[in-house]
């Protein structure tokens, strides 16, 4: 199991050592030559090339980062603005990215990864596979070199007959058994390394944050206004328009209460018809606002509600024990009743699975239905504005639906869970 | 027949009072929060109650609540709840008990001033009142099981009606047929959806109510 390990961290640090030498060192010479020949020119517009062809390899690395050792790298670059055409988009490239410090951080990393990290790497690498040459040494290998006239050093044994081949085998055993405890270790501290110069510093994370807050707010600041506009269009054309509808029936029937009271009487229903029906609309207007079995009972039993109006066959699993902040609960139920909106409609399920927890100060919703997939953030409607909604929040939606199902959308939201209601 | 009235908005608790002694009901007591109703059903104890799902304090499900707490303590006491929207979740939860006497009413339907009146005489006679709107999204929710694809047009009808607790008589004379039309229909329906045939309308009113109900 260890053995297995080790051995895979040294055929990744043989890997990364590869890497070092073929992307990084070359990477780094044409970064380098071409911001020189920006003086002469040339490297205006060779440059951006040459940047973006190291960054989508960085970004490769910070993959393999996380891939083979879990250690997580952002990607701290500016975020790219709009070109002009021609040469003035050229050289609007040219100073997006030389005014980028991640550039300069990159450079100092490239050059680090083919001297430290290549060491490292092939360090890992060599460390756990000296043992075993130890073995292929003592095993009689030893024979031929020491009898073509070649006498190999294993460290500080120097193999020149079978006493000192055993001993190189004995010492094979030490660097095996120090490779197989070693080696994943320094493949970690290797990717520890390329962490710390790869990813963005503490101040280019916190104006990526800023970054992050000012269009989660503008979206939010959106979504705010167009709700307002729709809200006040319902009211306008809806409620209102049937109780000016009712003033005028009544006006009529007054008038016509004396001489004509059957139609006065045919009047007034028609004005209990005209305020019911504006009690229904305001009614469907109150539950797009704010659900009042979320005022009334909270974020677990309204889905439990929802659930309950769906034409599908549902299973909710609730584990809150206490209350969430209203908007986040507010956000959260629109959030679902999205997603269960579309499970519905498009995905030709038949039956829905929601479960709702709250962990490690998150609120957690995994809905999956055994639909027919396919499902795509992009093609959906709905999808987008739910998650640029949750952005307000920082919470995330993941959608996950390969093609024959099912689909599987998982909502976070970080929140904090208070004290139950009484 | 004693009421016990219980609606925070003052505009509405009044006129309820008003309509309830126009049709000969006498109102023993007409409160405004959730722990005074808790009070007034417990201690007067009744012939019929006419609770808002939501009151004072929290502006919540006190009503409710309260309601569910008293039935609970006075098994079977009749409360009819009106509310400004209907859920299913409280449908099902004012049901569980299986035990009639419970009505769950849009507030709008006040407006008929018979029909309402003809559901609080029926609640307080032990039956049910299920506003339309829970029905039909019952039915929505049912129809793709197999039995209930099984039902013609009218007899759909029929038991919506049956679902909201009407009488054979009342739904007769709301179809405009004889009660003997209604009575086949009846047995066609429990037919198709195997349920036990009894002639007690409340008894099968919470059948079917139950049926509709079950997942």
């Amino acid at each position: 199991m260890n053995i297995g390990k080790a051995a895979l961290a040294a055929v990744r640090g043989l890997g990364l050592g590869l890497l070092a030498m073929l992307g990084s060192l070359v990477f780094f010479i044409f970064s380098v030559v071409f911001m020189a020949l920006s003086l002469v020119g040339v490297g205006l517009f060779v440059t951006p090339v040459v940047t973006a062809a190291a960054r989508s390899y960085m970004g490769m690395r910070r993959r393999l980062a996380h891939q083979w050792f879990g250690v997580e790298i952002k990607t701290p670059y500016k975020p790219k603005p709009e070109f002009q055409g021609g040469v003035l988009g050229v050289l609007e490239r040219y100073r997006w990215i030389m005014k980028d410090p991640a550039t300069y951080r990159d450079l100092l990393w490239m050059i680090t990864d083919a001297t430290a990290g290549f060491t490292l790497a092939i360090l890992a690498f060599t460390l756990l596979f000296y043992g075993p040459y130890g073995w292929v040494l003592a095993a009689g290998v030893w024979y031929p070199i020491v009898h073509s006239g070649g006498g190999d050093w294993y460290t500080f044994v120097h193999v020149t007959g079978f006493g000192s081949a055993m001993l190189a085998g004995l010492m094979g055993f030490v660097y095996a058994g120090l490779g197989v405890w070693l080696t994943p270790q320094i493949m970690k501290v290797h990717a520890r390394l390329d962490a710390s110069m790869l990813g963005p510093t503490h101040e280019r994370e916190l104006q990526m944050r800023v970054e992050r807050l000012t269009e989660t707010r503008s979206d939010a600041l959106d979504t705010q206004a167009a709700e307002l506009r729709r809200i006040e269009r319902d009211l306008h054309d809806g409620a209102q328009a049937r109780l000016v509808a009712m003033g005028m029936s009544l006006g009529a029937v007054e008038h016509l209460l004396e001489r004509d009271p059957e139609k006065a009487k045919k009047l007034l229903s028609e004005a209990r018809e005209s305020s019911s029906k504006a009690l229904t609309e305001l009614r469907d207007l109150v539950r797009g606002i704010h659900p009042p079995v979320l005022a009334e009972r909270g974020l677990g039993d309204a889905v439990r509600a929802l659930a309950m109006a769906l034409p599908l066959t549902a299973e909710v699993e609730v584990d809150l024990p206490g209350t969430l902040d209203a908007p986040v609960e507010s956000a959260a139920y629109f959030a679902v009743s999205e997603v269960l909106t579309n499970a519905a409609k498009h995905s030709g399920a038949r039956r829905v699975w929601l479960d709702l927890r709250h962990e490690n100060g998150m609120l957690r919703i995994m809905i999956t239905d055994d639909g027919q997939g396919g499902a795509d953030m992009s093609a959906g409607t709905g999808l987008r504005g739910i998650e640029r909604r949750l952005g307000t929040f920082d919470g995330v939606l993941a959608l996950n639906s390969p093609a024959g199902g099912p689909t599987i959308v998982t909502i976070e939201l970080p929140c904090a869970l208070t004290a139950p209601r009484p | 027949m004693r009421v016990v009235l219980a609606e925070d908005l003052f505009l509405l608790r009044d006129g309820l009072v008003r309509l309830l002694e126009a049709y000969d009901f006498e109102i023993a007591a007409a409160v405004d929060n959730g722990p005074e109703l808790n009070r007034a059903l417990l201690t007067i104890k009744p012939d019929v109650a006419v609770v808002d799902v939501r009151l004072p304090p929290t502006f919540t499900d006190e009503g409710l609540q309260a309601a569910l707490q008293a039935r609970r303590e006075v098994p079977g006491l009749p409360v009819l709840v009106l509310s400004q929207h209907v859920e299913q979740l409280y449908a099902r939860e004012l049901l569980a008990d299986g035990s009639g006497g419970i009505g769950y009413l849009l507030k709008d339907r006040v407006f008929d001033a018979d029909q309402f009146i003809d559901a609080v005489r029926r609640v307080a006679a032990g039956g049910t009142a299920m506003d339309p709107q829970v029905i039909s999204q019952l039915l929505v929710r049912k129809s793709r099981d197999e039995p209930l694809g099984d039902l013609t047009p009218r007899e759909r009808e029929v038991l919506a009606l049956m679902a909201e607790g009407r009488s054979n008589l009342a739904i007769a004379q709301r179809l405009v047929v004889t009660e003997r039309a209604i009575a086949k229909h009846t047995s066609n329906i429990f037919l198709k959806l195997d349920l036990p045939v009894s002639d007690d309308d409340n008894r099968r009113v919470l059948a079917v109510l139950a049926y509709l109900n079950g997942s």
